[in-house]
């Protein structure tokens, strides 16, 4: 009750008429809302200037010949300044990756489901781990694969398989998948 | 500081109470731009402009930090980067154009500032430290002007920082030594250009240092007022919230418009197309000419073309433009009126407006021209007249004019002597 009296004769000062509302009170609101938008379009372009400008953009796309890659070899390259893994399977990886019981799976995905049709011997991911983004060791000649023959992050111990889908270790999710397409048999464009 | 009625901060909310007890910033806030300041409570809208500045210096700091996020330093992609800021990065156009006449708005403003300064006697006595802190700021607002230009390293930057710095080499015997030390080379090039963007950064926030001191030094005697007499008694003021936040408020809204109409209606309409070619230490630009804002100083620089007993040319030039800005930190000596305010100074108003007003903006006319014969001896007549206005024309008026009855206090001023005439506050 106390509180209750306060506040009446907070708003009795404040305005002298019915309600406690001013018509001055009016000018200010409208004044300060004036002013916020004000604020907030001139702020908009201050804050869109720090996304990636159009010459970043620009390099958002790459192209890549498989023609030179070998069954058994990956290749790393770069896409949008991250390692990207291009890996041509052989069938043996390939078979392995099939015989993955999906429920198993942390991210539940089939080899078919992380390649283009007709292309599954073509395994294109990034070359970033999920956990926090270093680079998965297995890409480069005789680095460790990992026990599950894929790609081994030696920053947090993360395991992938030959389909790059997580199986053991802290990262929770299969390397990524960029957008690319085939271009023709032997060329991809990634973005 | 400040008279005995201001108003005392009293928090009612407890956690700024508690805040008041540890670390009493809003107090501070208060007493400097809140309702703790009495004002004189007939300034006109010219009192606008300080507070102008600093909303201008705002925009500087704020558009050149990000600016400075992709800009690149280094002689050879400094251009290239520019246009990347103008053509790639989002908005990078408008937060450059921003800057680059968000410059000339702070001359603007601040010219405006310092006319209003010398028309109204804001230098004399008890503000002389004011106004000699103003003039700090304003000789570090142009050398921060100058460095800026030079970043975009257009034609007109390399050249202005080789003309700029080769005034250093008319002194005898340093001269050169100091140019060179200036540049870190003997013309403009990567050293230069990367601690003219160092020093670029730096002075802005010294500049935010010393505007501290100058409203500090302001608010010992209090602001002045267009009728030059002192505040008596609270009568003569009202706070400063909300009468000149909401005065000022007006004022910040026209100088958005103006500003907002020159950046997207004629961005580049004081800038000058040369700058758009890439330096070439082989070629200078036809006409090269500062910004519009060094335009009077230039040409008093120009204004010496012969030698004077020993001294040349050239180094008189240089000793002369510099001399037109230090003689201001005299003014409060060599005017020496007991009157305060042009109102009341019939003899001091006629010269001001017919004498120097014109012969700055005939300098300004001549020094954004080309140096031919004609504007050279209309500079030189102009120069003279500068000088002699504040070392023989003002002291001169001091001793033989009669000013005009001043008011006895800034209420009189305001209200008459209508017996009736009494205060009622603005509801």
């Amino acid at each position: 009750m106390e509180s209750m009296a306060s506040l009446t004769e907070d708003s009795a000062t404040a305005g002298e008429e019915q309600g406690g509302v001013r018509r001055r009170d009016f000018i200010n609101v409208a004044a300060a809302s004036f002013a916020g938008v004000g604020a907030v379009s001139i702020a908009l372009p201050l804050i869109n200037q720090m996304n990636p400008s159009a010459d970043v953009l620009a390099e958002a796309s790459t192209e890549i010949d498989l023609a030179a890659i070998q069954p058994g070899q990956t290749i790393k390259t770069i896409f949008r300044k991250q390692p990207l893994f291009v890996r041509h399977l052989t069938p043996a990886e390939v078979a392995s990756a099939e015989k993955v019981d999906l429920g198993e799976l942390r991210d539940p995905q089939s080899l078919e489901q992380r390649t283009k049709a007709g292309k599954k011997q073509w395994l294109v991911t990034m070359g970033v781990c999920t956990h926090l983004g270093c680079v998965p060791l297995g890409a480069g000649e005789g680095e460790v694969k990992g026990e599950f023959g894929g790609y081994f992050c030696p920053c947090h111990g993360s395991s992938y398989d030959t389909a790059a889908r997580i199986r053991k270790g802290p990262a929770p999710k299969n390397l990524e998948v960029p957008p690319y397409e085939f271009t023709s048999d032997t060329a991809i464009k990634v973005g | 500081m400040s008279f005995p009625w201001a108003n005392e901060y009293k928090p009612s909310n407890p956690f700024m109470r508690y805040l008041d007890e540890k670390l009493p910033l809003p107090r501070f806030v208060y007493n400097a731009v809140g309702a703790g300041y009495p004002v004189p409570r007939n300034l006109n809208y010219f009192w606008n402009f300080g507070v102008l500045a600093g909303v201008a210096l705002m925009v500087q700091i704020v558009s050149g930090i990000i600016l400075a996020m992709h800009f690149a330093a280094e002689s050879t992609v400094a251009f290239a980067s520019v246009e990347h800021i103008m053509r790639d990065v989002n908005a990078g156009w408008f937060i450059r154009y921003a800057h680059m006449n968000g410059a000339s708005m702070f001359f603007i403003v601040v010219y405006i500032h310092i006319f209003r300064g010398l028309f109204y006697g804001s230098y004399k006595p008890p503000r002389e430290m004011v106004w000699h802190l103003g003039l700090v700021i304003f000789l570090l607002m142009m050398a921060t002007a100058f460095m800026g230009y030079v970043l975009p390293w257009g034609q007109m930057s390399f050249w202005g920082a080789k003309v700029i710095t080769g005034l250093f080499g008319a002194l005898p015997v340093i001269g050169t030594p100091i140019q060179t030390w200036l540049l870190g080379g003997f013309a403009p090039d990567n050293a230069a250009l990367n601690r003219f963007f160092s020093l670029h950064y730096l002075l802005p926030f010294v500049i935010l240092g010393v505007i501290i001191l100058h409203i500090w030094a302001l608010h010992i005697p209090g602001s002045s007022n267009p009728t030059g007499v002192e505040v008596k008694d609270e009568q003569d003021t009202v706070p400063f919230h909300p009468y000149y936040t909401a005065k000022d408020g007006v004022g910040v809204a026209v100088f958005f418009l103006v500003f907002a109409g020159l950046l997207f209606f004629a961005p580049n309409f004081l800038g000058e197309p040369d700058n758009y070619v890439q330096a070439n230490p082989l070629a200078t630009p036809a006409n090269i000419v500062p910004e519009w804002y060094f335009w009077p100083f230039y040409a008093i620089l120009r204004a010496f073309t012969v030698d004077f007993l020993f001294i040349p040319a050239k180094l008189l030039g240089v000793l002369a433009m510099f001399a037109a800005i230090l003689l201001l930190f005299f003014l409060p000596w060599l005017d020496t009126s007991a009157v305060r305010s042009g109102h009341y100074r019939p003899l001091f108003r006629k010269f001001f407006w017919f004498g120097l007003i014109p012969t700055i903006a005939i300098l300004g006319y001549c020094g954004g021209s080309h140096a031919t014969d004609g504007i050279v001896l209309i500079s030189q007549i102009a120069s003279a007249y500068y000088f002699a206005h504040f070392l023989i024309i003002l002291p001169i008026i001091a001793r033989v004019e009669t000013p005009k009855p001043l008011p006895t206090s800034i209420t009189e001023a305001v209200l008459g002597h209508a017996p009736g005439a009494t205060l009622q506050p603005a509801e």
